[in-house]
């Protein structure tokens, strides 16, 4: 099966500034691609290359095995795409504007009108599909842009932060539609709310400074975290200094840490790599007779690898 | 409906949306009677035509048009909708002719909407007909051709009223390119091949030529060109100059 998204080498400059630097990485089916990474790192560009709207100064893209240079009609045909910041003719309406979407992508009469019905349901549209856009609070104006992005079920998805300036509940709503459409699209959205690679992602990249410096499950990524599988532990009365020293002490343990501000009292026990510490903590405390008020093995936090992965570029 | 159709109806429509087409409108039916019947003297020549209303045309297009064009990209690039328009199934050429056609019908309803003028001079006398129709079609080319300049500019910045300001002198030296004061600084120095090339340029005399009667094939086919090399350096220009 080829790929429904090949990106081969993009590379592109502006003027002597490299902003992208050679990525490389293809999706396919069922996949949700999230693109992590600190402003200016150059996901936004890799978007715009990808969706065929920059130029690539070196490599190509492809999208259901048409290159995005060579065969543009065809690949946008097959893509759906929300540009950073959901721009949409602000005198518009959000029903005038997916018409002329619908029509722009061959529909006419009552199948434009169907698909502008069914995308403006999806993403929720109903009471202001009358208003002009402009008028729009920022959450309505980008369900505008997915809806367009939506509008002619594309095999191909690409969203640049797609539920930026969403209210949480909206944030869940968009992410919930883009799990739910994952199934039978190749999907790339872009993002630095690292939750959000959480909820929807099956896959994320960490770009900076234009180059891919992790790839992988999210998963993966948090088992990359000093705080993979480490214990946060909790007594009912602050745990001393000689409990710390013991923890430490136990096999497999690097290192324990006090706990954050919110956390007050309690200790991380940071695991070395295959160690099960979750028995070995319980039974040490079990042996103090200390009454344990919280007890919790730790994924990995992704700031944390976030932060690791993209400071060490500097 | 093919898509420059779909693309032209949207651009039409969307002048209609803001109050642009009616003050676009308005302004051109006042200024285009006062120059007429003040500046003009329309009852003092005493003949029944509409030269000294066509007279005023290409000057009223030099700051009227630019002010239509300023915004076909510009205001694209600046809102970033260009980034969307580009990126659905359409090429760049399509989107500029679709652009292009809506405004250049717009005028055209401007232009259609100062029947009244025709309607006096037909009251008042008995007009030359033909040379009326003929200078019509020549002021509309010629509207045209101003928008294909403007349309052009436009698409190098985001900046409208950068966009105005340059389309409207580059509309001034077309239209004055065989007056003393663009030949005089190029006389100098080039040879009488060139000044000749350049006066040849002049969207006065063609236009002139054309409203005297005669919708000569040169004239028409020199106003087409500029419309079509225009616009086709505006489709190049969007391309380079859309992600700055």
């Amino acid at each position: 099966m080829t790929h429904l998204i090949e990106i081969h080498g993009l590379v592109k400059r502006f003027g002597p500034v490299e902003a992208v630097k050679g990525i490389s990485f293809t999706v396919d089916r069922g996949e949700v691609l999230g693109f992590l990474g600190p402003n200016g790192a150059g996901k936004s560009t890799t978007m715009k290359m990808a969706a065929g709207f920059l130029a690539p100064s070196a490599g190509r893209a492809v999208i259901c095995g048409h290159d995005v240079a060579r065969e543009p009609l065809q690949a946008k045909r097959k893509l759906g795409y929300l540009p950073e910041g959901a721009p949409a003719y602000p005198d518009m309406t959000p029903a005038g504007f997916l018409g002329f979407i619908a029509q722009v992508r061959g529909y006419r009469g009552a199948e434009a009108k169907r698909r502008v019905g069914e995308a403006a349901e999806r993403v929720e549209l109903g009471r202001v599909m009358y208003q002009p856009i402009e008028t729009l609070s920022k959450g309505f104006k980008r369900r505008v842009g997915l809806a367009q992005a939506l509008l002619h079920d594309p095999e191909v998805l690409i969203l640049d932060e797609p539920t930026d300036g969403l209210d949480p509940n909206q944030k869940h709503q968009v992410r919930a539609l883009i799990h739910g459409m994952a199934r039978d699209k190749a999907i790339i959205i872009s993002t630095h709310i690292l939750e959000e690679v959480d909820a929807v992602c099956t896959r994320a990249m960490v770009i900076a400074h234009g180059s891919v410096l992790a790839d992988g499950t999210p998963a993966e990524l948090e088992a990359r975290s000093r705080y993979h599988h480490a214990v946060f532990v909790r007594g009912v009365e602050p745990l001393g200094d000689g409990i710390a020293g013991e923890l430490a002490a136990l096999p497999g343990v690097a290192g324990v840490e006090p706990g954050g501000r919110a956390e007050a009292a309690g200790l991380y026990v940071l695991a070395r790599p295959g160690a099960d510490l979750l028995p070995v903590v319980r039974e040490l405390m079990a042996g103090h007779g200390i009454v344990i008020a919280e007890l919790r093995l730790e994924r990995g936090r992704l700031d944390g690898v976030f932060r690791d992965i993209t400071a060490a570029k500097n | 409906m093919g898509t420059v159709g779909v693309v032209f109806r949207r651009e039409l429509a969307s002048y209609f949306a803001t109050p642009l087409a009616y003050v676009f409108i308005v302004i051109f039916l006042v200024m285009a009677g006062a120059l007429t019947f003040y500046v003009g003297g329309f009852f003092e020549r005493g003949q029944a035509d509409l030269q000294v209303f066509f007279n005023f045309h290409p000057w009223l297009y030099l700051f009227l048009i630019p002010a239509l064009s300023m915004r076909l990209w510009a205001e694209e690039r600046k809102t970033g909708t260009i980034e969307l328009f580009l990126t659905l199934p359409i090429t760049t050429g399509e989107a500029v002719v679709g652009k292009f056609l809506a405004a250049w019908a717009f005028t055209g309803i401007a232009l259609a909407l100062t029947f009244p003028f025709w309607l006096t001079v037909n009251y008042l006398g008995r007009p030359d007909n033909g040379v009326i129709l003929a200078s019509y079609i020549g002021s509309f080319l010629m509207a045209g051709a101003f928008l294909a300049i403007g349309s052009a500019i436009s698409a190098i910045t985001k900046n409208q009223v950068i966009a105005f300001v340059v389309s409207a002198v580059v509309c001034f030296l077309f239209t004055a390119s065989g007056s003393p004061l663009v030949l005089g600084p190029v006389t100098a120095w080039v040879p009488g091949g060139v000044v000749e090339t350049v006066a040849s340029m002049s969207f006065l005399s063609h236009f002139a030529a054309i409203t005297r009667g005669v919708v000569d094939l040169r004239d028409v086919i020199f106003f087409g060109s500029v419309i079509g090399l225009f616009l086709f350096a505006n489709t190049i220009l969007v391309e380079l100059k859309k992600a700055d």
